[in-house]
């Protein structure tokens, strides 16, 4: 543990983050005000004792709306990731060990997705099945598969190369053994390292596809939608427009710093110099 | 001799040697000399055949991933859903008007019919036909390039302008405070979503100063310096977070070639350091730094959709984006369909690039 907190980065994203994930859980059980509720009589409000951040123009505690707003960008980071991750460890485990026509089909098929951002393709899915979360989730977990596979290929493609491997198979372990006990652990740090940074990253897509609608519904609070029911009222009230991103900046910074200091602390090989 | 390769040296070996003279061994010196030049010769001719081979399975691949992104594109619009008709019309839809809309985009036909009408159409120009405007897509799409275009080159310039002078800088200054300033910075513009930057733009340039507009487009032929003050504020958002990702790969690119030995070497033969950074590690540290650019101005394309939409810049993306609204189906087809091409594209342009200034990788 002392190895981690002597990195500076991996020190700020943890506090940072720790700030981000404790708001969430907090806002699951407790809120200032309930999120949801308009309140004509106190709209616009700017910062006091009961509303510390003010209100938005139904008369929403904003403080409250950003602690909700927390909790759906880790689900939609978390749920992002997990989609990639799976899908796309999956993919680079089979092009790695097949190679060959298989690992070129998988390759280019990565790279057709790489050729659909997460914008396109959440335009895609919201014409058919309309806006949600889920399809927002959806639309950057599709985006992921392909990095989370490339990566996964050239991790497993170097460790298979190595003599422990040889030594192993001439041991008479079996192909799926080797895989299950000798990659599959060597490739969990890179995973966790590039996990961490693209959970960061989700979040920041989160908020774009939710600032075009095509996240978070409302009444429901995220931090994308809250600066797009902002953009209207800039002139009146231009905090609203500054305190979710605000946040945004903050979580996304936070756990991009925490993946960096865990790259820098787990693999110092991809460190080269600082 | 010493340095010739293998392969020569055994055509040398082979080289019948008339007499085992004096002037016999100056006569095989020459003809070592002379296959090398062959060799060289030969050597350029198959490079340049490596160079074609590699061209064409590039434009092959290209084509190919060309034609499986239009399959995708048009079976989950038109095909996977089951019935569009009834998705464009929602659920108050009569069954005649249902009909007719079928009817007019040709869903009474096979899934393969309609892609190829649909291809066969783009191919030949005529295009789609968009349900709301009444208009061919092209008609709809070709006008509104003329404001995603400028506004995401203006956004590259712009963050190539900023980046590479200060990588370069923060990597000549590594670890000391310019450094740490320019990687504080970069660190916090990879966590600020552009769209926001452009909110917070448009509070100090537009709102408080009054300087440049919050949003709109005057049209380039209304009023062309308008125009131009439009894209500012909207490219500078886009450019500005590119510029910390490309700012960070020219740092560390450049830490790694000034590790170089011909560096050293450089600057052993007392050149100056200007020159060194300049003209020897810089035109190196550039290739991976390419790389990432084509690799950022797909995601630009992406990221104009968003930051359109802030400033109503009546874009692509702006225009991609009602048509979800209106659920237009034809229009949201054919801009997903350019855009994902445009991303292609350019990343073949990148691959070709590369191939080109390193040529490890087209032997490959």
């Amino acid at each position: 543990m002392k190895r981690f907190f002597s990195n500076l980065n991996f020190t700020v994203g943890f506090v940072l983050s720790s700030v981000v994930v404790l708001l969430a859980a907090i806002s699951l059980v407790w809120t200032p005000h309930e999120p949801n509720l308009m309140n004509a009589d106190h709209r616009f409000e700017s910062m006091s004792l009961s509303h510390p951040l003010g209100t938005d123009h139904f008369g929403r505690d904003m403080l409250s709306r950003v602690m909700v707003g927390a909790v759906k960008s880790i689900i939609v980071g978390l749920a992002a990731v997990a989609i990639g991750m799976s899908l796309g460890v999956l993919l680079g485990l089979a092009s790695a060990y097949y190679g060959k026509l298989v690992d070129e089909s998988i390759m280019r098929f990565a790279d057709l997705l790489f050729g659909f951002p997460a914008v396109l393709t959440a335009i895609l899915i919201t014409s058919v099945l309309g806006p949600s979360l889920i399809n927002a989730m959806l639309a950057i977990g599709i985006f992921y598969i392909p990095i989370f596979a490339r990566l996964t290929r050239a991790v497993a493609m170097t460790i298979w190369g190595q003599e422990f491997i040889a030594a192993a198979r001439a041991s008479g372990i079996s192909e799926w053994d080797i895989t299950l006990r000798h990659i599959l652990p060597n490739i969990l740090s890179p995973l966790l390292i590039q996990g961490t940074i693209h959970f960061a990253m989700a979040i920041l897509a989160e908020a774009g596809l939710s600032y075009l609608g095509l996240g978070t519904q409302p009444p429901y609070a995220s931090w994308g939608r809250m600066l797009n029911e902002a953009r209207t009222f800039i002139l009146l009230a231009p905090w609203l427009s500054i305190i979710p991103g605000v946040a945004i900046a903050w979580a996304v910074l936070g756990f991009s710093l925490l993946g960096d200091g865990l790259r820098d602390t787990l693999d110092p090989k991809m460190v080269r110099v600082r | 001799m010493e340095r010739i390769p293998q392969k020569i040296k055994s055509l040398h070996d082979s080289c019948p040697a008339s007499v085992p003279t004096e002037a016999g061994l100056k006569n095989r010196k020459y003809v070592s000399n002379h296959i090398q030049g062959w060799w060289v010769t030969i050597h350029a001719f198959l490079e340049r055949c490596d160079m074609r081979r590699y061209l064409v399975k590039k434009l092959l691949t290209l084509l190919i991933l060309l034609f499986l992104v239009s399959i995708i594109v048009h079976s989950v619009l038109f095909i996977l859903p089951g019935d569009p008709a009834h998705i464009m019309l929602g659920i108050d839809a009569t069954p005649e008007t249902l009909a007719t809309l079928r009817a007019e985009l040709g869903l009474d036909k096979s899934p393969w019919a309609q892609y190829t009408e649909w291809m066969g159409n783009l191919l030949t120009g005529r295009g789609s036909q968009s349900i709301h405007y009444q208009v061919p897509t092209h008609d709809l799409i070709l006008p509104r390039l003329a404001v995603t275009g400028p506004l995401a080159l203006l956004a590259m310039v712009l963050a190539v302008a900023i980046s590479i002078p200060l990588g370069t800088y923060a990597s000549c200054h590594q670890n000391r405070p310019g450094d740490v300033g320019v990687m504080f910075f970069t660190q916090l513009g990879l966590a600020t979503p552009a769209f926001w930057l452009g909110i917070l733009l448009i509070l100090v340039f537009a709102v408080h100063w009054g300087v440049l507009p919050a949003g709109g487009f005057p049209g380039w032929s209304v009023d062309f310096w308008g125009s131009v003050k439009a894209l500012l504020l909207p490219s500078f958002a886009l450019g500005i977070i590119q510029a910390s990702i490309l700012t960070r790969v020219t740092r560390s690119s450049m830490l790694d070639v000034l590790r170089e030995d011909y560096v050293r070497t450089a600057r052993a033969k007392g050149l100056k350091e200007r020159i060194v950074i300049y003209v020897h590690a810089l035109r190196n540290a550039l290739i991976p730094v390419l790389t990432i650019l084509g690799l950022q101005l797909g995601q630009l394309i992406a990221g104009s959709i968003i930051i359109e939409n802030v400033f109503f810049l009546p874009g692509l993306g702006r225009l991609v984006f009602l048509a979800v609204g209106m659920r237009d189906l034809p229009v949201v087809r054919d801009i997903v369909l350019f855009m994902a091409a445009a991303v292609v594209i350019i990343n073949f342009i990148v691959d070709l690039a590369y191939g080109f200034l390193d040529p490890r990788i087209r032997l490959e």
